[in-house]
């Protein structure tokens, strides 16, 4: 047998070392070849390649990429899901090593990463896309092509973060990354790159999401759709937009300064030359904290939107809604110290994060009571998003209780790194993000799909997740009072920690009982699809519901003019009583330019692919060829002058004739 | 035209605004362009914020005196304020649709860029040679990190302007390349901005300490 070239056992070495060569791994590199396999050879079967190209790949609708930001959010709650059983599988009993040390370390940063950067920003996304241009009355957002090279890089960096699990290695210091753990001298394997240089790329995307998604609700609105006539998401989205635009800089910068320590010598943050780690722990956390509020505001939106039209009331108090989630947007930049008092800034300093923490409580506490008081004397309909919202009620007061409970800050030094403080963590994530994001899931499944989810499946769905939701996370306010220490991989016999962990366990596992029927529900709501020819099955208030489902192409055949906060509701009782012509009239269509489909945005992602890859493995040729494939993408998009395809009067006309939307 | 059908048809009633300004879909682009340099400005905020905690921590490396001339910053700045005043000048050329006052105009810049450019990078191959590069301190890696930023931008503004020339020379000014050539100019004052406090902190700060 001729002898290999010596490269061969080189690459063998570094893309595969000794620690991706476990069962787990080769058992998910075999599941994940042949999922690739099985994809590729029902597209050629069944010559939906092209398909695939022209229908999504290279789309610029912002309903189709919402879509994509969904399948991908829901494929990735699986995984990080999978990652928290592994978890609590470990920590069910006293020194069970289902899983050891090392592995641990990597699945709980695994877990945590995806969670919040590949599971919630995506959900998040993906309701931005589908709802906020549907809910202005706009034909897109402000830059369609942008928001599509947004999808790809986190698409991207997505893909690139799981490829750690079973080539080169996983990260293994926790979600947030702290040096001096993150540094060479102290972790050799590529674990660590694979999460900064992810994060670098899905960041990027998700600033320039920031930016599309204020344009468009600043400068896209409706006639006569002012500020103050927003519908709450969209309100919600602003503020999101906002808190994305401040918070993600400093992240790149703290992520590009660990890189660089990493790959090109730097000495930021060793302790070597000077090298100051806290210094990462505050640029970190001041995106950090916004970054709470960015996965929590939208889930405040999605639930003023359900519980609204659930109790077939207008929301109450809409100014103070409005006012408080504002305030809340601006206090969140004013915390990000509390997530480390014990570094020991001196009392002055721990006393004003500490009151900034609990001043953030008070207009939380507003939206609670709001809420509560748009239900009063309502009439309530008990659907799933409307179950989701009355579980988040207890959920997130408790959470938030706690939450202030962390902020005082004597007790913040027992409380800190403890269960107690990961009890608190996951209430609020879960019980308010989570939950939020489901709720809006089911609510505006319909608009995306034309079809709603299978209630009945939806409320076992529900009672499994949230029911288990409960045994899972309160337990662990006890384990942390009673001193268990988070990020521990096991623990021995006679620590009075038994009891609590098992229950905690059988309850993260009735929740992944409930992700399952979430997803079978998917799957037989669509086989056994009813279509929903009105548009508004939940008889809805705002702009979205007043067009067909799924939305054609250019959303509004003719722009409404808004007039009042819930204008559908409104216009349903002026369209019934002849007030007004039931639909669009023939002579008002006009035209439409639609923005064409282009493979700039996924041939962009791509490059980055490749580039960060090289980055990963310091192959600095490989970086190069990206960084290069990068610049010959964009001037070519540079040169594009022709963005878009007129869609003429008539077009519009038939299609809207065939949904029979045409009035009189 | 068919692009206000796509944005919503508001009618833009203010003919007395400048032409880049009156297309609604090139006027979102601008206010799009507003709000990448608001994340601009804090990426440098956060440099500049590195910077600061770490401009005393320089280990067994040299002090923030012994690494800067003060004359090559000098240079490095009226330069760069010089080509604020041609990109400045182009502008005012493109409202009065002079095109080739407007490409010359934006030559130069490019030029007055470049030289930039290759003085910075003259004075960064300099403290290599030195032996002061950004493994030595935590000041350094700090000081190369910032200035470098900024001189990465410059360089991107490079490309994006000889791009905009071979666009200007086919195309002309329409209001797509008015737009582009506004907010490239913004691009190009924000940069200006930055090398300001660059110049301020970095290198008169470094007389102080």
């Amino acid at each position: 047998m001729p002898a290999l070239p010596s490269f061969v056992p080189y690459l063998i070495h570094t893309l595969f070392p000794p620690w991706v060569r476990r069962p787990t791994e080769i058992g998910a590199e075999i599941m994940m070849t042949a999922a690739g396999a099985f994809i590729v050879y029902w597209l050629l079967k069944n010559k939906k390649l092209q398909w695939l190209w022209n229908e999504w790949l290279t789309t610029v609708d912002h309903k189709k990429i919402g879509i994509m930001y969904l399948v991908a959010a829901i494929i990735m709650l699986g995984r990080g899901g999978l990652d928290a059983l592994m978890l609590r599988t470990n920590l069910a009993m006293p020194t069970l090593h289902f899983i050891n040390a090392s592995e641990y370390n990597e699945v709980f940063t695994t877990h945590g990463t995806i969670m919040v950067f590949f599971m919630a920003m995506p959900l998040i996304f993906a309701l931005f896309n589908v709802v906020v241009p549907l809910q202005i009355g706009s034909r897109d957002v402000a830059f369609p092509r942008l928001n599509a090279i947004s999808f790809w890089l986190f698409a991207f960096a997505a893909a690139l973060f799981n490829l750690s699990f079973v080539v080169g290695g996983s990260p293994n210091a926790g979600w947030t990354a702290y040096p001096p753990l993150t540094e060479l001298a102290f972790n050799h394997t590529v674990g660590e790159n694979y999460y900064f240089v992810s994060l670098l790329m899905t960041g990027i995307g998700t600033t320039i999401t920031g930016i599309n998604f204020l344009v468009t609700i600043l400068r896209m609105r409706a006639p006569g759709m002012t500020f103050m006539k927003m519908p709450l998401f969209t309100w919600a989205t602003l503020n999101t937009s906002v808190l994305i635009l401040f918070a993600f800089p400093p992240l790149t910068i703290a992520l590009l300064e660990s890189l660089l320590d990493r790959v090109a010598g730097t000495t930021f943050f060793g302790l070597a030359h000077g090298g100051m780690p806290m210094m990462y722990v505050n640029l970190f956390w001041l995106f950090g904290h916004p970054e709470v509020y960015i996965l929590v505001l939208p889930a405040f939106g999605v639930f003023s939107e359900v519980v609204s039209t659930f109790s077939r009331k207008k929301l109450f108090g809409y100014p103070s809604m409005v006012l408080s989630m504002t305030a809340i947007m601006v206090l969140a930049y004013g915390t990000w110290v509390h997530h480390f008092f014990t570094m020991g800034a001196g009392p002055a300093v721990n006393v004003f994060f500490g009151l900034s923490t609990m001043l953030i409580a008070i207009p939380t506490g507003v939206k609670v009571f709001n809420w509560i008081l748009t239900m009063w004397g309502g009439r309530l309909t008990f659907t799933t998003p409307m179950l989701y919202f009355l579980a988040m009620i207890p959920t997130f007061v408790i959470g938030g209780a706690t939450g202030v409970m962390l902020g005082a800050v004597p007790a913040d030094y027992q409380f800190h790194n403890s269960y107690f403080l990961v009890a608190h963590f996951h209430e609020v994530l879960i019980g308010g993000t989570v939950f939020g994001l489901l709720a809006g899931v089911y609510y505006w499944w319909p608009k995306m799909f034309g079809y709603k989810l299978n209630d009945h499946q939806g409320k076992w769905s529900f009672w499994l997740f949230a029911g288990g939701f409960w045994p899972t996370f309160i337990p662990q306010y006890w384990l942390g009072l009673e001193g268990m220490t988070r990020r521990m991989y096991t623990y021995p016999f006679g620590m009075g920690w038994h009891t609590l962990n098992v229950i905690s366990t059988i309850g993260g596992l009735i929740m992944g009982a409930g992700f399952l029927v979430m997803v079978s529900n998917v799957l037989r709501s669509r086989l056994h699809r009813e279509v929903d020819a009105t548009g508004d099955p939940w008889d809805g208030r705002t702009l979205e519901w007043s067009i067909p489902s799924p939305a054609p192409e250019y959303n509004f055949a003719v722009i409404p003019t808004v007039d009042e906060r819930d204008w559908w509701w409104e216009e349903k009782q002026r369209r019934q009583s002849g007030e007004k012509p039931a639909g669009p009239r023939p002579e008002d269509i006009r035209a439409i330019a639609i923005p064409k489909n282009t493979p700039v945005p996924i041939l962009l992602g791509a490059a980055f692919f490749v580039g960060a890859f090289g980055l990963v493995f310091t192959w600095w040729p490989i970086a190069l060829m990206g960084l290069a494939g990068v610049f010959g993408v964009l001037i070519y998009s540079w040169f594009q002058y022709d963005h878009y395809r007129i869609l003429s009067a008539g077009e519009i006309r038939e299609t809207e004739e065939l949904l029979g939307r045409l009035g009189a | 035209m068919s692009s206000q059908a796509f944005t919503g048809g508001h009618k833009a009633s203010h003919q007395e605004l400048p032409p880049e300004f009156q297309d609604q879909e090139e006027s979102i682009k601008i206010t799009g362009f507003w709000m990448f340099i608001v994340t601009d400005v804090l990426i440098f905020a956060s440099l500049f914020a590195t910077y600061a905690v770490f401009v005393n921590r320089i280990a067994s490396g040299p002090t923030p005196a012994q690494v800067f001339q003060l004359n090559t910053a000098l240079i490095e700045t009226l330069i760069l304020l010089t080509s604020s005043f041609t990109i400045g000048i182009a502008i005012w050329a493109m409202r009065q649709n002079r095109q080739r006052m407007v490409t010359w105009w934006l030559v130069l810049t490019v030029l007055l860029g470049m030289a930039f450019v290759s003085i910075e990078l003259t004075e960064f191959a300099g403290d290599v040679a030195a032996g002061w590069g950004w493994h030595t301190s935590a000041f350094l890696s700090a000081f190369f990190l910032l200035v470098a930023a900024h001189g990465t931008h410059v360089t991107m503004g490079i490309i994006w302007a000889v791009a905009l020339l071979f666009q200007l020379r086919r195309r002309g000014l329409t209001t797509v390349t008015r737009r582009k050539l506004y907010t490239f100019s913004l691009y190009w004052h924000f940069l200006d901005i930055m090398w300001v406090f660059i110049f301020t902190v970095v290198y008169l700060g470094g007389r102080l300490i």
